[in-house]
């Protein structure tokens, strides 16, 4: 075989394999193998789980901690026991005080930095044995009765997306950012 | 016993090589020699029965000797509260070199293992990109590989012992929660490059397929850097419980940020602020404040052998032995006491060591029969040293218990008992 018929042959196996999508021209010179497939955010509404504290990926609906009461009473009182007082060390999610002269007790009302985390955490991993099994709207009211139970919110306050990333949570400012330290 | 004084490396017994050789070629022998000849020099030796007929035939999957002991992680027991959650913890005191067995490495699992189906899983990458992209299985696959021997470690891992009490343990039960192993993948940087991130994208959020759908953000630099979407280990596809079908992998990074059963990257302008880097993992100092996203496990040593619970049957020499490692780069040295820190010697490398990677370090020691504290102290290639437990007490107090990297104490009693001892 020519050189010139050799470069031909592998230029049309190369020509297939674009045609196959197997490989993706970068830049002039390189064939970079590029297999993932485009999709949209909107394809996403069902799997993007993650709630965060500027209120990107908060559904809408909405909650108060009165209508909380009973899904808690439904989905997480076997575990979290009455008011949240928790049935074991690591299922305490109510009290506690940062500045108590004891180790403190570190609870979504004492030690949480952001309010999101609670609606992003319930949603994703609660409860522990039927996980994502709420609805958005009960996601809301369970968590603003979490709020609640905590004195952050009251009975009646209407918890969604913008109520919920506006609460300043009473440890706020209590955490120091180590990313920088690598 | 004059030529036993100049050749001692440091108190308390612990030898140099060069007289360990010695003592071999007087016929001392080793404490720890086999029976056939250490026990009775004098034996005639015989060609054994194994020798003398056809063994088994070759199998399918390999097993360990039955002569060679029953390694088994330590599970917790399950908890009905907390369903699928605990841990599992490497042997490491019967280990040897540095690789963890890929059935005996630590595991840590917030919501139980998933039976994932590769065929059914997508890792999807969105957010601040130029296009969304989703990833199947058999696709991830078709990507030039990478790989790479790193240590994990749960940043939870020896935490009991900062509180002090009682931690009489073995180094599986105290310090079980670290393996290392190779880990091989697509780097993360190129499934990055062919969504294309958006200059404004600052740290890239991780979720897991697992029931907690476990969430951790990585800073971009990191992600840029060294990660792997890793999908073999030790040159198998990855055990469902370190991930199967893909996991994430920070090298030198704390546990639970190498996100298993990885099936989301999203690339965010702020960290997501998930439940396990905000409520958990975090470490609340004396002054109540609390340091959130610490990442690299600090310089670290274990001696594995001997080790909590074990007994010295009789004076004499021991090769005292162990792993160390650190999260911002490779060990450098390793020292040993055997009397509590008041005098170290050098031990030595069994091997070139890796970058964030456990290194195996030995040293002979002849135990007198009296007591005895064994440590050991690494110092890495960033000029990093192992911490005595008193140093993090009192920078960090006892509220928290993650990123303990404190200096680990072994006593020796006179009977040869050994235990975990606060000195
Ligand atoms: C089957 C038991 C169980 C049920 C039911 C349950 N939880 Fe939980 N929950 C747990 C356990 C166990 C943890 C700790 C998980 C861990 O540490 O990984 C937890 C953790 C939490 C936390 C975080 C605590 C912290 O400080 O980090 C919150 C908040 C929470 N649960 C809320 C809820 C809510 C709201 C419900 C009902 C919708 C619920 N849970 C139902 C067992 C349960």
């Amino acid at each position: 075989m020519s050189m010139s018929r050799r470069t031909a042959a592998w230029g049309r196996i190369l020509a297939l394999l674009l045609c196959a999508g197997w490989l993706a021209p970068a830049g002039s010179q390189e064939a970079r193998i590029q297999l993932g497939t485009p999709i949209d955010e909107d394809q996403l509404s069902g799997f993007d789980l993650i709630a965060a504290p500027d209120g990107s990926g908060m559904p809408p609906g909405a909650g108060t901690a009165r209508q909380g009461r009973s899904v808690y009473e439904l989905n997480c009182l076997r575990c979290h026991a009455v008011n949240g007082e928790g049935v074991s060390g690591n299922t305490v999610i109510a009290g506690g005080d940062m500045r108590s002269e004891e180790s403190p007790l570190r609870t979504v009302g004492s030690y949480w930095p952001h309010a999101s985390t609670l609606f992003d955490f319930i949603r994703r991993a609660m409860p522990a044995d039927a996980p994502k099994t709420l609805s958005d709207d009960e996601v809301y009211q369970v968590t603003a009765y979490v709020l609640f139970l905590n004195g952050i919110v009251g009975e009646d306050e209407s918890i969604n997306s913008e109520t919920l990333t506006a609460i300043a949570m009473p440890n706020g400012d209590g955490f120091v950012d180590h990313s920088h330290l690598h | 016993m004059k030529e036993l004084q100049w050749e001692k490396a440091a108190g308390n017994g612990l030898l140099n090589r060069r007289h360990l050789l010695q003592l071999g070629l007087t016929g001392l022998g080793a404490a720890g020699a086999s029976a056939a000849f250490g026990q009775d020099a004098g034996a005639i030796l015989q060609i054994p029965e194994w020798s003398r007929m056809p063994g088994a035939n070759a199998s399918a999957y390999g097993e360990r000797s039955r002569y060679a002991g029953d390694l088994q992680r330590m599970a917790g027991t399950p908890d009905p509260i907390y369903p699928g959650g605990g841990s599992s913890r490497t042997p490491l005191q019967f280990l040897q070199g540095t690789i963890t067995p890929n059935a005996l490495h630590f595991e840590r699992h917030h919501a139980g293992i998933p039976d994932i189906d590769p065929a059914g899983h997508t890792l999807v990458i969105n957010g601040l990109v130029r296009q969304p992209l989703a990833f199947s299985y058999e696709n991830l696959l078709k990507y030039p590989m990478v790989s790479r021997i790193n240590f994990l470690e749960c940043s939870g891992n020896s935490g009991a012992l900062l509180r002090g009490g009682n931690a009489d343990g073995t180094a599986q039960s105290l310090h079980g929660l670290l393996s290392c192993a190779e880990w091989t993948g697509v780097p993360l940087s190129t499934l990055l490059d062919e969504a294309g991130v958006s200059p404004e994208a600052r740290w890239v959020a991780a979720v897991g397929a697992d029931a907690a759908s476990m969430g951790r953000s990585v800073p971009i630099e990191k992600a840029l850097d060294d990660v792997l979407v890793a999908l073999y280990q030790n040159g198998e596809p990855i055990r469902p419980g370190q991930g199967y079908p893909v996991r994430l992998f920070c090298p030198g990074w704390e546990g639970n940020i190498s996100v298993k059963w990885l099936t989301q990257l999203k690339l965010m302008r702020e960290p997501a602020q998930f439940r396990d880097e905000t409520s958990k993992y975090t470490d609340t100092m004396p002054d109540r404040s609390s340091l959130q996203f610490t990442f690299p496990m600090g310089v670290k040593s274990l001696i594995t052998s001997p080790s909590g619970r074990m007994n010295l049957p009789r004076p004499g020499i021991y090769q005292v032995t162990g792993v160390a490692w650190s999260g911002h780069g490779a060990i450098r040295r390793v020292e040993v006491s055997a009397d509590g820190g008041a005098t170290w010697a050098e031990a030595e490398m069994q091997a070139e060591p890796g970058d964030k990677a456990l290194a195996r370090f030995t040293i002979p020691w002849e135990w007198s029969g009296g007591p005895a504290v064994l440590q050991s102290r690494a110092a890495d290639s960033a000029g990093n040293v192992q911490p005595v437990r008193d140093e993090v007490l009192a920078a960090r107090g006892t509220i928290s218990f993650y990123h303990n990297n404190c200096i680990q104490s072994w006593g020796v009693d006179d009977g040869g008992a050994i235990s975990n001892v606060y000195v």
